[in-house]
């Protein structure tokens, strides 16, 4: 079915589409919140978080900045819904758009569920991770991150290790960081790193090898590693993967001594990041976690209440 | 009951015909024709400015009876084939149940006789159930009807299987028609592995997996000396390879569907699951390769593919949605666009709807010349006209052409001489 004329609702659905005029107003007001606590700007709204897919930090992150701002919500997860006895995705929104909703957050392991949901409501749609898609709002609260000991993005070199194929984290922080002007070094073994993602921009670099990759890098984006893609083969054992592909202390040595280190979570230590990496001065991980409830919140204000009709 | 078809383009390439004229047809067969051999009065067509061709045969059709009437029936599925210029469908087996069985392809034979719109040729399953593991009675449905035999939307990834199945169909003269698609190198993909599936983040197709198993297939048939018919081949290795193979005289045919001529992956967006079918809208250089191999010959016929699926099918998220794409009603105008751009002549086009699909499968009609079987299809080359799903004979409406202005239409189908649809095809009515 064509997908009927998107409605005036304004969405997250990926960094793709999104102008950079929108990117810099999140980032800046996300700085913003930083500064002074918030206002409860989203009184009175009800945010429903579907999550089609596990996920603990997202989730949480989204309650947590809705919360601060004011709004209510209400999580609709596959095990304590009507999703598990197979109730289509559209039915399911049909259902709950019926509940007075002002906004619909969707985590969904298929690619472009968001977009079907967005199509089919009248309310802001943000993704919170579709399939091999997108993840938008991780990239924005990385570029946060990043900004935020580096001042600039611009020129930066950041290398992204791991799983890239399947990754929809290093798919937005791909779009978002190269439209940003930073040099995204793509590192991983052959089989998860896609040569046609060379075309994604002048300054985008491809490679196997982990030390050309930190090579002087300002940011070295770590993924976790699924252990399922090993039972697909796409390399024999963790082992090999450990041997090759883990970032340790010794390797950091190639990068800038100045280097930030960040992981999007859930990261298996002693895989493909060394305890050592992890718990370093160098390591930002912690405090994404905490930009992202800040991210999060500078985008539900932004959706919910700059993009309000008037009257 | 004679019909009189005047003033006409009398267009069969097979037989070299392309002058101005008349057809008589009696009961179920040609009579005569030429220039002015025929009066005016009762029971006359006037053709003027229409060009009458041997009746359009497509042979890659999914009806959906029995089991998924929801989708299509034999009755919506041959009106829709009749409104789209088709005289004969060849309908694929994977029903529910599978038509693996004489008795099931008597059935399909049967329906599609009493209803009498476009004649239905049953394709039978290769093996039991489509399993791909035991062969079906292959026999029994010949003699009940079936043409040639097909685990379509599965291939048979069992070599040894396919070389018998090559081997034993070939006794009674009909091809074994292959999906051709390597299930591990395809495992979980649902559009074309490229740049645009990347994008989308959606698992790929590759162009790989469907020409190893066309490689594979070809040895085969090379082997035993039988008949393979390539379903739907999409892209530029494939063609490749049966252009090489039918130099060297194996008995390799293929098949390739409007679509795979006119778009490409670049035109998968917004998720739209009416762009998702198997084999996937395949690259740009694909489609340019497979163009080259249509009018080259190499490509024997064009076929539809014709897949209906339910609004609530499709509508869901693009890796869940059923593969396949509604095309009886589109195909001519659609194909004709090559002409208009040069790419491919007219004769060929024609061949490839009406003549080339007869002669490959051995089927009746194709031809148009006295004492022919009257199948004709008598179409607009310039009628315009805007799509409209909704409004189409298919129960179905999952097309990715909707609100395309197309140029080319069915005005008459006659089958065994009668006329079983006639239309402003510019809206076709309500059904």
């Amino acid at each position: 079915m064509p997908l009927p004329d998107q409605p005036h609702a304004p969405h997250l659905l990926g960094i793709e589409p999104l102008p950079l005029s929108r990117i810099e107003a999140i980032l800046d007001r996300a700085a913003e919140f930083q500064r002074q606590p918030p206002p409860r700007t989203l009184a009175g709204k009800r945010l429903l978080l579907l999550f089609y897919e596990a996920s603990t930090r997202t989730r949480t992150s989204f309650e947590v900045a809705a919360r601060r701002l004011g709004a209510e919500t209400v999580s609709v997860t596959p095990g304590s819904s009507s999703i598990e006895k197979g109730e289509s995705l559209l039915d399911t929104v049909y259902t709950l758009r019926a509940m007075a909703i002002d906004g619909i957050v969707v985590r969904h392991s298929s690619s472009g569920a968001p977009h079907l949901v967005a199509a089919h409501v009248d309310v802001p749609v943000i993704n919170a991770g579709d399939g091999m898609h997108e993840h938008p709002t991780q990239a924005l609260l990385d570029a946060f991150t990043i900004r935020r000991h580096r001042g600039t993005i611009a020129g930066l070199r950041v290398a992204i290790i791991g799983d890239v194929l399947h990754s929809r984290v290093a798919r937005s922080n791909l779009l978002l960081l190269s439209r940003l002007g930073a040099e995204v070094r793509l590192c991983g073994p052959r089989t998860l790193l896609p040569p046609e993602f060379a075309a994604y921009g002048a300054r985008v670099r491809l490679g196997w090898d982990l030390e050309d990759a930190l090579n002087g890098a300002d940011v070295v984006m770590v993924l976790r590693i699924q252990m399922e893609r090993m039972k697909e083969s796409f390399f024999p054992s963790e082992a090999e993967y450990v041997a090759r592909y883990s970032v340790t202390p010794a390797r950091m040595r190639a990068a800038r001594p100045d280097a930030i280190v960040m992981h999007p979570g859930p990261m298996i230590r002693g895989v493909e990041i060394s305890a050592e990496v992890a718990d370093s001065p160098q390591s930002v991980i912690r405090e994404q976690v905490e930009n992202g409830v800040l991210i999060r919140m500078a985008v539900l204000h932004e959706l919910l209440v700059c993009h309000e009709p008037h009257p | 009951m004679n019909l009189i078809l005047k003033n006409g383009r009398l267009f069969d390439p097979q037989l070299s015909l392309d002058r101005v004229g008349d057809v008589v047809l009696q009961d179920d067969r040609v009579r005569d024709l030429g220039p002015d051999i025929a009066a005016s009065g009762p029971g006359v067509i006037d053709c003027t400015g229409l060009i009458i061709a041997p009746g359009f045969i497509d042979l890659h059709v999914h009806l959906r009876e029995p089991g998924f009437e929801y989708k299509e029936t034999i009755e919506t599925g041959t009106r829709a084939a009749a409104a789209g210029g088709f005289t004969a469908v060849c309908a694929m087996p994977n029903t529910q149940p599978v038509n693996d069985n004489a008795g099931a392809t008597e059935h399909i034979a049967r329906r599609a006789r009493e209803l009498g719109h476009a004649r239905v040729y049953p394709i039978g399953a290769i093996t039991e159930g489509s399993r791909g593991e035991r062969l079906a009675a292959i026999g029994g449905m010949c003699q009940a009807g079936a043409v040639g035999f097909s685990d379509d939307g599965r291939p048979v990834m069992n070599a040894q299987i396919l070389r018998r199945a090559l081997e034993y169909a070939s006794m009674y003269g009909v091809p074994i028609i292959e999906h051709a698609e390597d299930l591990n190198l395809s495992a979980g993909g649902s559009m074309h592995a490229g740049a645009r599936a990347l994008q989308l983040g959606l698992r790929g197709i590759s162009s790989t997996s469907e020409a190893a198993m066309v490689a594979r297939d070809i040895l085969l048939a090379e082997e035993s000396g039988a008949h393979i018919h390539i379903a739907h081949l999409s892209t530029a290795a494939s063609a490749r390879l049966v252009r090489a193979a039918k130099a060297r005289g194996v008995r390799v045919t293929a098949e390739v569907t409007p679509h795979h001529l006119i778009l490409c992956d670049e035109d998968v967006v917004d998720y739209d699951t009416n762009f998702k079918m198997n084999p996937p809208l395949r690259g740009a250089a694909d489609r340019e390769a497979v163009i080259a191999a249509l009018a080259d010959g190499t490509i024997d016929a064009i076929a539809t593919d014709h897949a209906p699926h339910a609004g609530h099918e499709k509508q869901q998220e693009f890796d869940r949605a059923p593969f396949g794409i509604i095309g009886l009603e589109t195909a001519l105008p659609l194909v004709l666009r090559l002409v208009e751009s040069g790419r491919v002549s007219l004769a060929r086009i024609v061949d490839a709807l009406s003549s080339a699909p007869a002669r490959i499968f051995g089927l009746r009609g194709g031809r148009l010349e006295a004492g022919a079987l009257a199948d004709l299809t008598i179409f607009d080359p310039s009628r315009e006209w805007t799509y409209d799903p909704a409004r189409g004979l298919s129960k179905s409406r999952n097309s990715p052409f909707a609100g395309w202005r197309l140029r080319g239409a069915a005005v008459h189908t006659i089958v065994g001489g009668r006329v079983v649809w006639s239309g402003a095809a510019a809206t076709p009515p309500e059904s």
